[in-house]
């Protein structure tokens, strides 16, 4: 285990009033497109399944603000929270999960396909584990090109499990690429406790069979995220090769969907300990507390946040489904 | 071009350059290569080796190692490494070496590599090439000699090429490195060492256009990959016998060029379409449903299949020769559809 970097401490480091406010509404804006997905799925107006971010913030934010927009990124099926922190539109994602024509996919990818390449952002992913190594093949391209963008793959505990991520990180070690591992170790693949898919205690453990450094943060904590990120990120940036930061967060909704507990798989003193630490009220009571922003200043943020909302929404409402006859466009280029 | 001398008045006439179909293939990449600076080779002893069939000879010492990687024997990652180089731009070349490789990796190709286009909403392409070596015929048993086109022309997304010789072995590559979409290129390790006339500059051969590669009037046989050359030579023992059969080579298996096949059918009113792959569930099946859906009336005998028994390939030699399709085979399924009507 010799390549562990470090464990951040529980103490959050000196941080600017702008990077806490930036961290801030990257983190309401996934809470507010989460929570309003969530009702409109059990209005039944979403076709589809729906993974909801909620509880995760800190780790999205805390990412996304360390990158700039020709830094790319790939997501998991649980992939809202980074397209929307990454800088993706809230009316293409609405449009998407509607299923209309306006949508970031025309309809055709849906939430767990949304994408955006001018944002960097090459796409949530249905296959677990799946976008590690499209990651790899970004960085090489970075590389290949001259170019100092570097590569972010997300991914969830129980991807660590599965092959095309052992690859992807002895690949990227190996050809010494610009990649930033972030495990989100919200402690369930699906319904399975980590306990339950692995013998390890942290993920960032699986760094070190790569020779890649690692560190693991919390995940609850979007600073703490967010210097771990630039660490990885500069360091990256500068030839070093790739990095693991290992998150612990929690997702506060189920797997799929907002109810959907058909088995007690978790307890209701397990969420409600998480929920005590929900990533939003620790920033906000640390923001007011440092004086980096009024209460006032905060609300502001979520009521524009709401009314860019309901545009979205209203737009996606109106927004046409596509076009039957249209169903074999973009099947193949040219 | 600046000369001192006078040049010959007579230039003689070049004889047809006859080259072998893995040279063929390595001369049509290097030109692809120089034609493009976007275009990568990645795999498994590519670089420093020149591939275990040398289908790489000596591009690393013309291309060098930014070019040539290299990688790990990890086949989710060097396909998953194409994928998301092609999304950003470039045209990379990725060799799984033996076809058989591709259940290692069939998450990349099929999921990510063919359906990121249309389920992203088209706003990228994945120009991703990915060279293998399919087929049986040198004793490599049943996980180093399979023919799996069928897997692969099913999934929306992908092309899928065969080349049959030495000339479509290069145009078809360089083709498929062209192209915006994800090809296989399917290159038969029996035909490595085999030769046709090549010519010496660049050239692409239009993906999804079937080859006529004889004309005849009585039996249409539809051949794929290494089974054109076992047609054309039951065609010429077909011939001795005045039965004149035309061969068709669809080179490209996804997207297939049915009109030809559709022209000859109507035509020679009989047909036979021929594989290496087992028949069960082969692209045969395809092929004679669609010439049922569109000629059925020009046919004088149900579309007859031949390929491999439902079994993996065999080790030993007499079992494999029996394994595979060969030119009497075809001949004799040529004789039985003349023998009805």
């Amino acid at each position: 285990m010799a390549q562990r970097a470090s464990t951040a401490s529980k103490k959050s480091p000196q941080v600017s009033t702008q990077v806490i406010r930036d961290l801030h509404e990257r983190m309401v804006r996934i809470r507010l497109f989460e929570t309003e997905a969530g009702k409109l799925m059990e209005a039944g107006k979403l076709p589809g399944f729906l993974h909801l971010y909620v509880g995760q913030e800190a780790v999205a934010a805390g990412v996304m603000a360390a990158l700039r927009d020709d830094d790319q990124i790939t997501s998991t099926h649980r992939g809202h929270g980074h397209a929307v922190a990454k800088g993706v539109g809230f009316r293409e994602m609405y449009a998407e999960l509607y299923g209309r024509v306006t949508g970031a996919c025309l309809g055709r990818g849906g939430s767990m396909h949304i994408n955006d390449l001018t944002r960097g952002m090459l796409g949530a992913n249905g296959i677990v584990g799946a976008g590690v190594p499209i990651a790899v093949g970004a960085a090489f391209a970075a590389r290949y090109k001259g170019e100092d963008s570097v590569a972010v793959t997300f991914f969830g505990d129980g991807a660590t499990n599965i092959g095309a991520f052992h690859e992807g990180a002895n690949m990227a070690a190996i050809l010494g690429l610009p990649v930033v591992f972030v495990c989100e170790n919200n402690g369930y693949a699906e319904f399975t406790p980590q306990s339950g898919h692995m013998l390890l205690t942290d993920v960032a453990d699986r760094a070190a069979a790569y020779g890649m450094p690692s560190v693991i943060v919390d995940g609850m904590d979007a600073v703490a995220v967010h210097r771990a990120a630039t660490e990885a990120v500069e360091r990256a940036r500068a030839g070093a090769g790739p990095m693991m930061i290992e998150a612990k967060t929690y997702r506060f909704f189920d797997h799929q969907g907002v109810k959907g507990l058909r088995h007690p798989y978790r307890s209701d003193e397990e969420v409600a300990e998480w929920k005590s630490r929900d990533p939003i009220d620790l920033i906000e009571a640390r923001a007011v507390a440092d004086g980096t922003a009024t209460r006032a200043e905060l609300d502001d943020v979520w009521q524009r946040t709401r009314d860019e909302i309901a545009d979205a929404i209203a737009y996606a409402e109106a927004s046409p489904l596509p076009d039957p006859a249209d169903l074999l466009l973009n099947v193949y280029s040219g | 071009m600046t000369t001192t001398t006078e040049a010959p008045a007579v230039t003689p006439v070049a004889a047809p350059r006859k080259l072998s179909y893995v040279k063929a293939f390595n001369e049509g990449l290097a030109q692809a290569m120089r034609e493009d600076e976007n275009v990568f080779v990645a795999g498994e002893d590519v670089a420093g080796y020149g591939g275990v069939f040398r289908m790489f000879d000596n591009l690393l010492d013309e291309f060098g190692p930014r070019r040539m990687i290299d990688t790990p024997i990890s086949e989710a990652a060097l396909v998953g490494l194409g994928v998301g180089a092609a999304a950003r731009g470039l045209r990379p070349v990725v060799d799984l070496m033996f076809m058989d490789f591709i259940g290692v990796c069939l998450d990349q190709i099929v999921n990510q590599a063919a359906k990121m286009k249309y389920m992203f909403g088209g706003g990228l392409s994945v120009p991703l090439t990915i060279t293998t070596a399919s087929g049986a015929g040198l004793g490599a048993a049943a996980q180093h000699s399979q023919s799996l086109e069928a897997w692969l022309a099913h999934v929306p997304g992908l092309k899928v090429v065969m080349p049959s010789d030495a000339y479509s072995a290069k145009g078809l590559t360089v083709s498929a490195i062209r192209d915006d979409n994800p090809v296989v290129v399917m290159l038969n390790k029996v035909l490595l060492g085999s030769t046709s006339e090549v010519p010496e500059e660049i050239y692409g051969i239009p993906l999804g256009q079937a080859h006529t590669a004889r004309q005849g009037s009585d039996v249409t046989v539809i051949a794929l990959g290494r089974m054109v050359g076992e047609a054309l030579a039951a065609a010429d023992e077909l011939a001795a016998e005045g039965v004149e059969i035309e061969v068709i080579d669809p080179r490209t298996v996804q997207p297939l060029d049915t009109e030809t096949m559709f022209a000859s059918v109507r035509r020679t009113n009989r047909v036979l379409v021929v594989h290496e792959a087992v028949t069960f569930g082969g692209l045969g099946a395809e092929i004679a449903a669609q010439i049922q859906d569109t000629v059925f009336d020009y046919l004088d005998a149900p579309v007859l299949r031949i390929g491999a028994p439902f079994s993996p390939v065999p080790f030993s030699p007499v079992l494999e020769k029996a394994y595979v399709p060969d030119r009497a085979r075809i001949a004799q399924g040529c004789r039985r559809l003349l023998e009805r009507s």
